[in-house]
């Protein structure tokens, strides 16, 4: 076991009781699986599981001008969300590399709910504080006070609608990548549609007082607890990027695929914009999918080959529960990334044919 | 049945005559989470105390399986590697994994030292 000190979940002990193994992440001690992590895969992608997210950092962004700070701070353009809504956004260093992905909430015309990853907290706080100056607005770290809890999978609708004390928007109505604020019991609680599995669900930011209570409801309700075990197969499978395994300080978005999510059109100056204007050096890997058959995964690190050559290394990779086959995110040499290119995984010495595909792995059906 | 003994790469064995039964340990076996895929080695193949002779994957990370003794591979386990599920669920009983034929049985932990061990 470990012998650091591991921050305590506001529902450590909720899933002590429920007899979860456990798992250091960012300094966190949180549940890696309640039982079989296979299982609260298969729960997420047919029903409704329950995660506790708590280790995530929130600040809520304040002021006449936190429009203007958030697009100046951040890649994306803040200013053009409708309240009620969010959209994915990147924390660039000057020179463009990626120092954060997070999504950035907002709440109306001069609050928003940015959060972001907890192995980041620490930078993302330092970046938001230091690049405050000149900008009416205050940056409050909620990370300490608040809990989170996420209910995902096609039946999280349902499962929110049986929580009694849960009040507030109409769920239904609230859309994918928004937000509403309720109430749990007399505490209030934000309520988003998003999440990090690749199935409809929501996402529930409130008190950490009230959390076990609220978990305690949703699992009445018929939500199933899942650990980090799952919850990282499922964004896998939904070829969701991780940060220190797709993302680093070293990515610069195009390579992640995440031009997009770069607003080079937003008026102004922000912080990486030059660099990323200037695009990552020439030849740069970039990140792709790869299948393979069999029952072997490449995993992180792993050597990406063509012709016994290597062009490029494994960041994430799995057995993928749900296909059946193993899947595996890579960033490889711009000749070697075009859909159906034949590589090969080294797993262990083993060259495992595998192929480029398009990501992500695996798309929900339409929500009714 | 003689007394489930240990090793400290989380191999239990039990020996029975000059046959020598190898699993993974419950301990191990929960360590892992689920079990997707093993690779034993071949009946027939010999195999060295302290070397690598397979692997068991789970969906979360590899692991890997210790000879605990020197010998010959007599038998292994195919509905393991049919159905690798079976090592979560029993792994200290029906997902045994390989019976080797051995001279010589090196020092192996007892279970009240492998319990000191999976605590430390």
């Amino acid at each position: 076991m470990t012998d650091q000190i591991s921050r305590l979940s506001p529902l450590d002990a909720v899933h002590v009781a429920a007899g979860a193994a456990f798992t250091d992440f960012a300094g966190w001690k949180m549940p890696v699986r309640y039982g079989s992590d296979l299982a609260e895969h298969e729960t997420v992608r047919t029903a409704a599981g329950l995660f506790d997210l708590s280790h995530m950092a929130e600040f809520l962004v304040g002021g006449t001008h936190a429009a203007a700070f958030l697009d100046h701070a951040l890649a994306g353009q803040a200013s053009v969300i409708t309240p009620g809504r969010a959209k994915y956004s990147l924390l660039l260093a000057e020179d463009g590399g990626i120092l954060d992905d997070l999504v950035v909430y907002r709440l109306d015309d001069e609050h928003f709910w940015v959060v972001a990853n907890a192995a980041n907290h620490d930078v993302v706080a330092a970046a938001l504080a230091e690049r405050r100056a000149h900008f009416d607005v205050a940056v409050t770290d909620e990370t300490d006070t608040c809990a989170l809890i996420a209910v995902q999978g096609p039946q999280s609708l349902s499962v929110l609608e049986r929580v009694t004390s849960l009040a507030g928007p109409e769920f239904r109505t609230v859309p994918y990548y928004g937000i509403a604020e309720g109430t749990y019991g007399d505490v209030s609680v934000l309520v988003a549609r998003t999440g990090y599995t690749g199935e409809d669900g929501f996402e529930l930011y409130l008190d950490a007082a009230a959390a076990p209570a609220l978990w305690n409801d949703l699992v009445a309700a018929g939500a199933v607890a899942c650990g980090l075990a799952a919850r990282d197969t499922l964004r896998l499978e939904a070829g969701m990027p991780l940060y220190g395994h797709e993302l680093s300080r070293d990515t610069f978005p195009a390579q992640a695929g995440l031009s997009r999510v770069v607003a080079l059109g937003k008026p102004g100056d922000f912080v990486g914009r030059a660099a990323v204007e200037a695009g990552p050096p020439a030849g740069a890997r970039v990140l792709v999918g790869l299948t393979a058959e069999g029952k072997r995964a490449g995993r992180a690190g792993y050597p990406v080959l063509r012709d016994g050559a290597v062009v490029g290394e494994v960041t994430s990779g799995a057995l993928s529960p749900t296909l059946g086959i193993p899947i595996a995110m890579a960033y490889v040499d711009p000749d070697a990334s075009a859909i159906g290119t034949e590589l090969a995984l080294d797993v262990r010495g083993t060259a495992i044919p595998a192929r480029v595909v398009p990501l992500p792995f695996y798309s929900r059906k339409a929500v009714s | 049945m003689t007394e489930v003994r240990y090793t400290k790469d989380h191999e239990w064995v039990t020996v029975d005559g000059d046959v020598a039964t190898v699993g993974i340990t419950t301990y191990a076996a929960e360590k892992l989470g689920d079990v997707v895929y093993v690779d034993l080695p071949a009946v027939g193949a010999s195999v060295a105390a302290g070397r690598v002779v397979g692997e068991i994957e789970s969906t979360k990370s590899v692991g890997e399986l210790f000879a605990p003794v020197d010998g010959e591979v007599v038998e292994r386990n195919d509905a393991v590697v049919d159905d690798p599920s079976m090592v979560n669920a029993d792994p200290m009983g029906a997902a045994w994994l390989i019976k080797v034929k051995f001279a010589e049985l090196p020092e192996l932990l007892s279970a009240a030292e492998y319990e000191e061990l999976t605590q430390g």
